[in-house]
């Protein structure tokens, strides 16, 4: 691990910054501190914004919750939608879902991940890919992309369509629609759906295996620097069923450390709280969660594409598992942690999702009418998680007597990386910026490496916790004016 | 639409997300395909979806989001100074939409409450000069500048923002069929 979150001296260095960072979600910076040599001595990616959703929602009633904080993310709005509707599956009382609801809470979440791996993929991160991290700024888009390669820019936006218009025949829209309620669904999917949907999924699944192939292909033209780059070596984790396939709906807990030695496996994801713990820094919004047994220095784990693919046995479709076998094989025995390779998996994961996707289509309980549980006793705490595309998220509430809520926990996918996005572009500060004249073209390396975990800032920032706290004042120089310690 | 827009000036185009979740940017893609149509009208200025950090003098700017924070205010602004046009885009920009809940709170209180270590009870609220100082309240767009179109929503669909978008770009006063207009 690099030692370049705080420098030693901030007086007298340079403050370089990255504002907004762009072609990612929501709203960050990067601080950079150089000397007058351009070494790099601190680099930190800032979370910017404040929301507070965890307050605002107390005292809304349980059932309204699926719907409000899906709100929290754009991209990924059923991630939230789903997570919020397994904790108050549990607290409304309800049993089991009924197959239908599962099967189409399952079929919605995919649709999900085809979009959102797809929109990342296409629309944000290939212009680095496909023009080069310090080519032209204007071209480095996805109108760049489609005047440069119209096939593979019509093939990116046709495929996050049809992820899209998964979302719209579940949930009524494609962005902040309806249909998870606790308890169920509150709609079936119509024959005439199923159809529309069915006519293109095979040319999904096809276009999927495709943007395998031409992420390994961009690999093959320098696999040493795809490997290396951003390197940041953390521990893993990720959701696993009973036969140890990656399950984006529902499971257990299971990490691995940066040797892919086991931690802990089929962890009840209701215990999370033992399980982690977050930490606050002054120069930042957003929380630094760890693994509380193996304390705040060695405890941070990524999550994502890339600790899904490596803590799974395996993958629960053929071509899906034909690629993740190739692709864990460029480890030779070892996990893989550079941050381009989340490019990969993440298009492993897409195949995954397309194929699991079709499976559900050609179930005749996809089309089924019985979307509600058995209904129980009301309980007073719930825990949702799941694995939406950027990782784990778990939402957590507790509800008194009157349906009202008292309680908000969430730990959103991108927080849990937040340490790792950290370690990622402080190694790329070191190894491009040093003693070099800075660019656009290299800060856009530092950009790329945020870029890889597809980060969703505006999920991260409405996530806040109740922590020890440190605060550096600096001034315009980036010296140490005074420095605040709270809460230890 | 037969316009190929090779030899015509295109129209520049701005967009910024400030306190929204993205959904209309995301809408905005959700023209699908029609998107390589509008880039044969439109070029993008200053744009989450480009690198292009701080706005140059443009024709159309979207906005997404209310203004939460002192960076949010600059940012609207400089959109303001820049564009011919300035279109408040969703909920959260024209009224504050979902995370204005939290205007009915004081936000001391919530920085406080956020802040407060659970074992000392001690609060201590981040303020380095790196991160943009929370306004009291989500302000709606029209609340800091002037807004020349409100285009309503959670988020307004794809199909919305299209129409929307080719009537202004091609001189035609825009006008949302009632299917297209939703305000949830």
């Amino acid at each position: 691990m690099l030692n370049l979150e705080t420098a030693q001296s901030p007086h007298k260095l340079r403050r370089v910054a990255i504002e907004p960072v762009s072609r990612v979600e929501g709203h960050g910076k990067v601080t950079i501190l150089l000397d007058e040599e351009n070494r790099v001595h601190q680099v930190r990616l800032h979370i910017v914004e404040f929301r507070g959703f965890e307050v605002f929602i107390e005292g809304r009633p349980f059932w309204e919750v699926p719907v409000i904080v899906q709100r929290l993310c754009g991209i990924c709005p059923v991630s939230h939608h789903i997570a919020a509707g397994k904790a108050m599956d549990v607290v409304a009382g309800y049993g089991p879902l009924t197959p239908t609801a599962e099967k189409l809470r399952r079929l919605l979440h995919y649709g999900q991940i085809i979009q959102s791996h797809a929109l990342h993929f296409f629309h944000l991160a290939s212009p680095d890919l496909l023009f080069g991290f310090d080519s032209e700024v204007s071209k480095r888009n996805i109108v760049g992309v489609a005047a440069a390669f119209p096939d593979l820019a019509k093939r990116g936006v046709l495929t996050r369509k049809w992820g899209q218009e998964v979302i719209r025949h579940i949930v009524g829209k494609r962005i902040h629609g309806t249909g998870v309620i606790p308890g169920g669904m509150n709609k079936p999917l119509h024959v005439e759906e199923r159809d529309a949907l069915r006519r293109d999924i095979d040319e999904i699944v096809g276009w999927s295996r495709e943007s395998v192939d031409l992420i390994a292909s961009l690999y093959e033209t320098n696999p040493d620097f795809y490997k290396r780059f951003g390197e940041a070596r953390s521990n893993m984790m990720g959701l696993v069923n009973a036969a140890g396939e990656t399950d984006f709906y529902h499971g257990g807990l299971r990490a691995q450390d940066a040797d892919g030695a086991p931690i802990f496996d089929h962890v009840d994801y209701t215990t999370y709280q033992d399980v982690f713990q977050e930490e606050t820094k002054p120069w930042s919004y957003m929380k630094f969660p760890h693994i509380k047994a193996l304390g705040a220095e060695n405890g941070s784990y990524r999550v994502g594409p890339l600790a899904r693919v490596q803590v799974a046995d395996r993958l629960s479709t053929p071509l899906a598992e034909d690629q993740r076998r190739k692709f864990v094989a460029l480890g030779q025995g070892k996990p893989l942690h550079g941050a381009l390779m989340f490019h990969w998996a993440r298009m492993i994961e897409m195949l995954n999702a397309a194929e699991m996707a079709r499976d559900l289509l050609n179930d005749s309980d996809i089309v089924g009418t019985d979307l509600m549980a058995d209904k129980g006793p009301r309980r007073g705490e719930g825990v949702g998680v799941i694995e939406a595309p950027r990782g784990t998220l778990f939402h957590h509430y507790k509800v008194n007597d009157d349906d009202l809520v008292t309680y908000c926990n969430l730990i959103v996918s991108t927080t849990n990386n937040n340490q790792a996005m950290n370690e990622s572009i402080r190694a790329v500060a070191a190894r491009f910026l040093t003693g070099r004249e800075v660019t656009e073209g290299l800060l856009n390396h530092i950009e790329v490496a945020i870029r890889a975990y597809d980060p969703c800032l505006s999920c991260a920032t409405h996530a806040l916790g109740q922590m020890p706290l440190e605060v550096d004042i600096l001034d315009a120089d980036g010296a140490l004016v005074s420095r605040g310690r709270k809460g230890d | 639409m037969s316009t190929s827009g090779q030899d015509k000036v295109k129209v520049r185009l701005a967009t910024t997300s400030l306190a929204g979740c993205f959904g209309c940017h995301m809408s905005f893609l959700d023209i699908d395909e029609r998107l390589f149509e509008l880039v044969e009208l439109a070029e993008f200025d200053r744009s989450p979806l480009t690198d292009i950090k701080h706005c140059g003098p443009c024709d159309i700017a979207l906005i997404e989001g209310g203004v939460c924070n002192s960076d949010n205010v600059h940012v609207v602004r400089e959109l303001r100074a820049n564009a011919k046009i300035l279109v408040a885009v969703g909920a959260c920009a024209i009224n504050g939409g979902l995370p204005a809940l939290r205007n009915k709170l004081d936000v001391n209180d919530i920085l406080t409450r956020v802040y407060r270590n659970p074992t000392t009870g001690e609060s201590c609220v981040p303020d380095s000069p790196e991160l943009p100082l929370p306004l009291d309240m989500v302000y709606p767009v029209n609340e800091i500048v002037r807004v020349d179109y409100f285009l309503p929503g959670c988020p307004p669909s794809g199909d919305a923002i299209w129409k929307f978008l080719t009537d202004l770009i091609l001189g035609r006063m825009p006008r949302l069929d009632y299917s297209l207009l939703n305000y949830d």
